[in-house]
């Protein structure tokens, strides 16, 4: 089967919903030249008119991209930097998010703001380096991290489908991740709908986005000793309830694995989420960022900031005990 | 549009506002309102130089420009007050009403912020061959904000079909426009290549004629022109302040201001018995407005996040 990878999988998404809808434009810095290599080769495919070198001027023209919306186009609106959504904040969480509910329904905003390469980039310090998709999620705008290149391709499609604005983070760490796809196969993934990538009885570990694959690894030399669930939300709002109690249902026992900051942040509503819907057997466990992180520049600090597998196996250990003890505490 | 067209718009505008006012009072309109009072031939000749298939989008200070596009009052009266049958189903409220029908893609409370929106849907309506124009209406406190200034660059880069219509009051809430722009607004436009005009705000005719201008020039894809509409707010920032009383004008400032008054230089190129006509008209209209709000029904609590999304997911 050819391999298809994650960033590939968004520059074909975007090019084959562009073919096939006329409404679909992009807005971006440097998007003709394609810098994040997302919108690769799609100005020779649909023309200057469909693909916007914008000035860096990001909050007009993330509302820009609003205006062309209500007026009928279907935008998406590429960010280089994780950290623009803050500048940007005004113009998608109190303008394009509330035009549905404020309008009293006459109004729709179909635009998707993709992040190719949110979060750590290792060593572009402090103000390139944010995942601030909790934010999105809080505020209730849709929010989407996929882990996987056909995940990538899927969500992204249905969020250029989708009526309302769509959130698009792209991990950094996940970018350059290869599978194994045929391509007639692959189709939008819905919105709101998690995934179990590795099934497992002990311990459900949530992972969000690049780190869905540092889970499966841990899962992986776990194997045999700990039987471990990865359950991958891929949308984080709006949430699937429903599949992340299934799983806990099936294992009891929860760790979020989710690089974000700590307090406030999403792995704390999915262990909310928990409390409320489900029964564990032991307490559960999150591997973030720190609490009120700045991601320092030195590689090595940055490092010490992100959530991994140290972290993560620490965690499995912990919410485990029991099973390694043979019972007790 | 004809001279008696005119008057009825503003006309209207200022007895809807008086009737919005006391109801703001009586407390059927919850919240309170930004009156448009004093600046109603801005959006009167405004409006009276687009078409219907037009769109514009508008402030805080909003029933002006949603009735002159063409709203219904009594739904307007209703949205105000929050009921069902409002233009936004009661979900939006003064300053936010919308009617996307007749182009009216809703006030924004966030000064500013709707001038690149109306920039982008602009740009897309001449983007899909049409020769359909957006205003764009932002008031004199908005020129220092960022995204304005942003809105401009883009507009005149794209040559977005947008007439920029900044209705400078004299006031920013209780700063005076001298306090709070460096420079001029006329210049500041002009510094993106926009062609900028001084228009006299109080007199719908001047408007009119500069609006269809500016119009003609963007349905000729010569892109975006600025209307600076000067006029004097008669009423406070908000009704907030009819309590509150913070007194940054002087009772003799304001009876300066209001001696120009948009009502009285339209209504007299009207001969007594048009314009006594058209009150009696609109009279009943307004107060049957203000019947319909009043008995207009509460929308159910059980529906409170009604709209949140145009697609449900999950």
């Amino acid at each position: 089967m050819p391999k298809l990878s994650y960033l590939k999988a968004l520059n074909r998404a975007l090019g084959d919903e562009m073919a096939r809808d006329a409404s679909v434009c992009v807005f971006g810095e440097d998007v003709r030249v394609a810098v994040s290599n997302v919108t690769a080769g799609l100005v020779r495919r649909f023309g200057p008119d469909r693909v916007l070198d914008t000035p860096i001027s990001e909050q007009a023209f993330t509302s820009f991209a609003t205006g062309a919306a209500l007026a009928g186009l279907r935008p998406l609106v590429e960010f280089q930097i994780p950290s623009l959504l803050f500048l940007a904040f005004e113009q998608i969480a109190n303008q394009a998010h509330k035009f549905s509910l404020m309008s009293g329904g006459q109004a729709r905003v179909p635009v998707t703001y993709l992040l190719p390469g949110s979060g750590s980039r290792e060593a572009w310090a402090g103000q390139h380096s944010d995942h601030p998709y909790g934010l999105f999620a809080h505020v209730g705008v849709k929010t989407v991290v996929p882990a996987t290149p056909s995940d990538a391709y899927g969500l992204l499609l249905s969020a250029l489908r989708d009526d309302d604005p769509v959130v698009v983070f792209a991990p950094a760490g996940a970018l350059g991740v290869r599978e194994d796809v045929d391509f007639a196969a692959l189709g939008p993934v819905p919105l709101g709908r998690g995934r179990v990538h590795r099934a497992g009885t002990d311990v459900t570990v949530v992972a969000v986005g690049h780190l869905v694959h540092e889970a499966l690894a841990v899962a992986g030399e776990l194997a045999g000793r700990v039987s471990v669930e990865v359950f991958d939300p891929r949308t984080l709002h709006p949430l699937d309830r429903a599949g992340l109690t299934a799983s806990l249902a099936r294992t009891g026992r929860l760790v979020v694995l989710d690089d974000s900051n700590r307090s406030c942040g999403f792995a704390a509503e999915v262990l909310a989420t928990a409390a409320e819907g489900a029964r564990l057997r032991a307490a559960p466990r999150r591997v973030t960022r720190p609490e009120g992180a700045v991601l320092p520049f030195a590689p090595a600090l940055d490092r010490a900031c992100q959530p991994g597998r140290a972290g993560l196996l620490a965690a499995i250990e912990e919410v485990t005990t029991v099973l390694g003890e043979g019972g007790g505490t | 549009m004809t001279d008696a067209g005119l008057y009825r718009t503003v006309a209207l505008i200022r007895g809807f506002e008086r009737r919005a006012v006391e109801l703001v009072r009586s407390g059927v309109v919850p919240g309170g309102i930004h009156p448009y009072t004093g600046q109603e031939a801005i959006a009167a000749g405004s409006c009276a130089a687009l078409r219907p298939d037009d769109v514009v989008t508008s402030t805080h200070r909003g029933h002006g420009h949603v009735l002159a596009k063409g709203a219904d009052p009594a739904r307007m009266m209703a949205e105000l007050a929050g009921r069902e049958p409002g233009l936004n189903r009661g979900r939006g409220g003064s300053m936010h009403a919308a009617d996307f029908a007749l182009g009216v893609l809703g006030a924004n409370a966030m000064v500013g912020a709707a001038v690149p929106i109306a920039a982008g849907a602009a740009w897309a309506l001449r983007r899909s061959g049409s020769d359909r124009v957006a205003v764009a209406y932002f008031g004199d406190g908005a020129v220092s904000q960022g995204v304005v200034l942003e809105a401009f660059n883009l507009a005149a880069l794209w040559r977005a079909p947008v007439v920029l219509v900044c209705e400078n009051n004299g006031f920013a809430t209780s700063m005076r426009t001298a306090d709070a722009v460096a420079g001029s607004i006329l210049g500041r436009a002009r510094a993106f290549g926009i062609p900028a005009r001084a228009v006299d705000g109080t007199d719908p005719r001047e408007v009119l004629a500069a609006t269809a201008e500016a119009v003609a020039r963007a349905r000729a894809g010569g892109g975006p022109t600025l209307l600076e509409c000067a006029a004097y707010r008669f009423d406070a920032h908000h009704t907030w302040e009819h309590a509150a009383r913070p007194g940054y004008r002087s009772a003799a400032e304001e009876a300066a201001g209001r001696a120009r008054d948009p009502l009285e230089v339209q209504g007299a190129r009207l001969a007594p018995e048009v314009r006594s006509a058209i009150d009696a008209e609109l009279d009943g209209v307004l107060d049957a407005a203000v019947e319909f709000a009043r008995g207009a029904p509460h929308p159910d609590p059980a529906s409170a996040l009604a709209h949140l999304y145009a697609t449900e997911v999950g």
